[in-house]
């Protein structure tokens, strides 16, 4: 399915075609974040229905998902040097390689690591994209291995916190899955409350702690 | 890849004072008994006996919240032996109790320690006893007279000897130090039993005393190991692929409750026979089912679910079948632990925002909220019923308090450095 994306791949030059590609993507993460919050729904009908959207949407080529860099070479494309392994195998907090920036996460870097907000696993619309970028960086490079290091911050009890930090780490898996990485290439960990980004205790510092860090292991 | 360290050290073998516990009251709610402890005879070799058992005793029952020991310079006569006591002297101080007592050497390391309490208003003896030790076990002797003197004085067990173990974290530039600590209640013989630079959670005691349940977070995954204290010797219980956490003995100490989340990360309530290594899953839903813990009669396993939206306390029983709720006031139940008399139950509650330690009475159902931090956790019931330990914040660094289970008497067992957290009471000394 993946193979066929740069077959099926389009001029997106047509502003109508872009528009409608802007919409597919829409729907596509909608289907996507669903998946996520009503699991009681059927799988396998959303995954079909999400594989779908992504095929359509590969067709937009590169102008939807993910964002081209400035130069317009899909990032995490076949030669696998961008994938940002500075870390690697580290405890996550040196290999976070922290965007203090909104923006970078749609410029050319990809950030190793996307935040939640209190209590909740849903991935953010902003989030969605880093997480396609290393869901297509995965699909692609079957050999790259990923883990997924989920934290709380420090509110509440800490084995209760090891839960929210896996159910966030859980989340960032299925959109994964779902955009062709294999269960073998991911591994989730949940920290919870044990290695806080930020040691501060107020709104700012667990904000930064709510969080899953990409940790790209191979 | 970073080489996780780790340090196994045992108890008994190498000792290392990181951060001695130090008592300060923080809040009396209760009268406070005046009470004398009378310098202790001595007699063997040396001007000195090996311990001032009196002073281990008085610093005791003054930490109890519920005597206030006498100054030594304040008393009008320091006897060692019944005949010589006075009743008129210790009276007219409005002393309720007079402790005394001497040490016998009878022996190279070997002493006999006496004590006697006299009631100075009724004038006659309420107990008396003797007991062997030796250089190394005189404090633990002296902690035993105590809980005889509160156990007299008060109806209910003294709790001095027992022991607590916690986990504490020190954070030096990038890099964080965990320990797992065992030490005597009143913070001293503090023994580091394991050390890594990964996180260490959820240290739990078998009902004999003799082992550690834990979670280590080496090679970047978390596993559950028991490790038995005098040897240093552990044993990885359970390593599945996702969660392994929050063990809890049975009171046999023969299974562990823990939680499994499995590749897919749906935490649910296990248990986990620690003789033929058996898993046997007890929950099954897609709520975070986890903080399972036994009730003393072994009959059900209560538990923290957020299958309701926020998470609350259930409990189900040990052989399977439905959960059932336990906890209705507010958004937020968590940590369940029982009280040994089985009567009460413990959480983390969420009191208007703050993280709070409450007690909830399990016949009449009304929740007690007994700590006044804004992060308070790990609530762990005393052996006794009657005290609970548990975490709160001073500043950034995690500290140490005991609350009485009626909410009267809070005090903070204060370190001098690190971050110490998620404390837990030892069971009763068996002898």
């Amino acid at each position: 399915m993946f193979e066929s994306r740069s077959g099926l791949r389009l001029s997106a030059s047509d502003s109508a075609l872009r528009n409608s590609c802007k919409i597919l993507e829409i729907v596509h993460k909608t289907l996507v974040l669903n998946t996520n919050l009503l699991k009681v729904f059927d799988m396998k009908l959303i995954k079909a229905t999400a594989a779908l959207s992504l095929l359509a949407l590969a067709a937009c080529g590169g102008n939807t998902i993910p964002d081209p860099e400035p130069d317009g070479t899909v990032y995490g494309s076949d030669s696998g040097s961008d994938v940002d392994t500075s870390g690697t195998g580290d405890d996550g907090m040196s290999g976070g390689g922290f965007i203090g920036d909104d923006s970078a996460g749609m410029s050319g870097e990809l950030t190793n690591v996307i935040y939640f907000e209190f209590d909740s696993s849903e991935v953010s619309a902003d989030s969605t994209d880093v997480v396609l970028r290393h869901a297509i960086q995965l699909a692609e490079n079957q050999r790259l291995t990923v883990r997924l290091e989920g934290h709380a911050d420090e509110r509440g009890s800490r084995e209760y916190n090891i839960g929210l930090g896996e159910r966030r780490a859980q989340a960032v898996r299925q959109i994964l899955l779902l955009q062709g990485a294999t269960p073998a290439q991911i591994s989730t960990v949940s920290f919870g409350e044990e290695r806080p980004a930020d040691f501060g205790s107020d709104e700012s510092a667990y904000a930064l702690n709510r969080r899953v860090v990409f940790t790209y292991t191979n | 890849m970073r080489k996780a360290f780790v340090l196994i050290a045992s108890l008994f073998v190498s000792s290392t004072a990181i951060a001695d516990l130090t008592v300060e009251i923080t809040q009396g709610g209760v009268k406070q008994r005046p009470i004398a402890v009378v310098p202790f005879g001595w007699s063997g070799q040396g001007a000195e006996p090996p311990l001032d058992v009196a002073s281990v005793i008085a610093a005791d029952l003054k930490r109890s919240g519920r005597f206030d020991p006498m100054a030594e310079d304040g008393m009008l006569q320091k006897p060692t032996v019944g005949a010589d006591l006075d009743f008129d002297d210790w009276s007219i101080l409005k002393v309720e109790a007079v402790v005394i007592g001497r040490i016998e050497q009878t022996g190279a390391n070997a002493y006999n320690v006496q004590f006697q309490l006299f009631d100075p208003f009724r004038r006659e003896q309420l107990v008396g006893y003797r007991m062997p030790a030796s250089k190394g076990t005189m404090r633990r002797v002296a902690h035993r007279l105590a809980d005889m003197i509160y156990e007299e004085l008060t109806g209910i067990k003294g709790v001095f000897a027992t022991k607590v173990t916690y986990v504490t974290a020190d954070r030096v530039g990038d890099d964080t130090t965990y320990r797992l600590v065992v030490a005597d209640f009143d913070g001293e013989n503090e023994t580091v039993i394991m050390e890594s630079t990964d996180p260490i959670m959820s240290p739990a005691w078998s009902p004999d005393s003799r082992r550690i349940a834990y979670v280590s977070f080496e090679d970047q995954r978390s596993s559950i190991f028991v490790q038995t204290l005098r040897s240093g010797n552990r044993i990885k219980v359970s390593s599945r692929p996702g969660i392994n956490g929050a063990p809890s003995f049975s009171p046999d100490g023969r299974q562990l409750v823990i939680t499994q989340g499995g590749v897919d990360g749906n935490l649910d309530i296990y248990i986990l026979d620690l003789v033929s290594r058996q898993t046997r899953r007890l929950t099954d839903h897609r709520a975070i089912d986890t903080e399972g813990t036994w009730s003393p009669d072994g009959r059900y396993i209560y538990f923290t679910s957020d299958r309701s939206g926020g998470p609350q306390v259930y409990r189900v029983a040990v052989n399977g079948g439905t959960p059932e709720r336990v906890t209705f006031e507010g958004s937020y139940n968590a940590r369940p632990r029982l009280s040994p008399d089985g009567n009460k139950l413990a959480v983390v509650h969420n009191d208007r925002g703050n993280f709070r330690i409450a007690v909830m009475d399990l016949r009449s159902k009304d929740l007690l909220v007994l700590s006044a931090g804004a992060q308070d956790e790990s609530p762990s019931f005393a052996p006794n019923s009657d005290t609970l330990i548990y975490a709160t914040r001073q500043r950034r660094n995690g500290v140490l308090e005991t609350v009485s289970a009626d909410g009267l008497i809070r005090q903070r067992l204060a370190s001098r450095q690190g971050d110490v957290r998620e404390p837990v009471w030892s069971p009763f000394e068996r002898f």
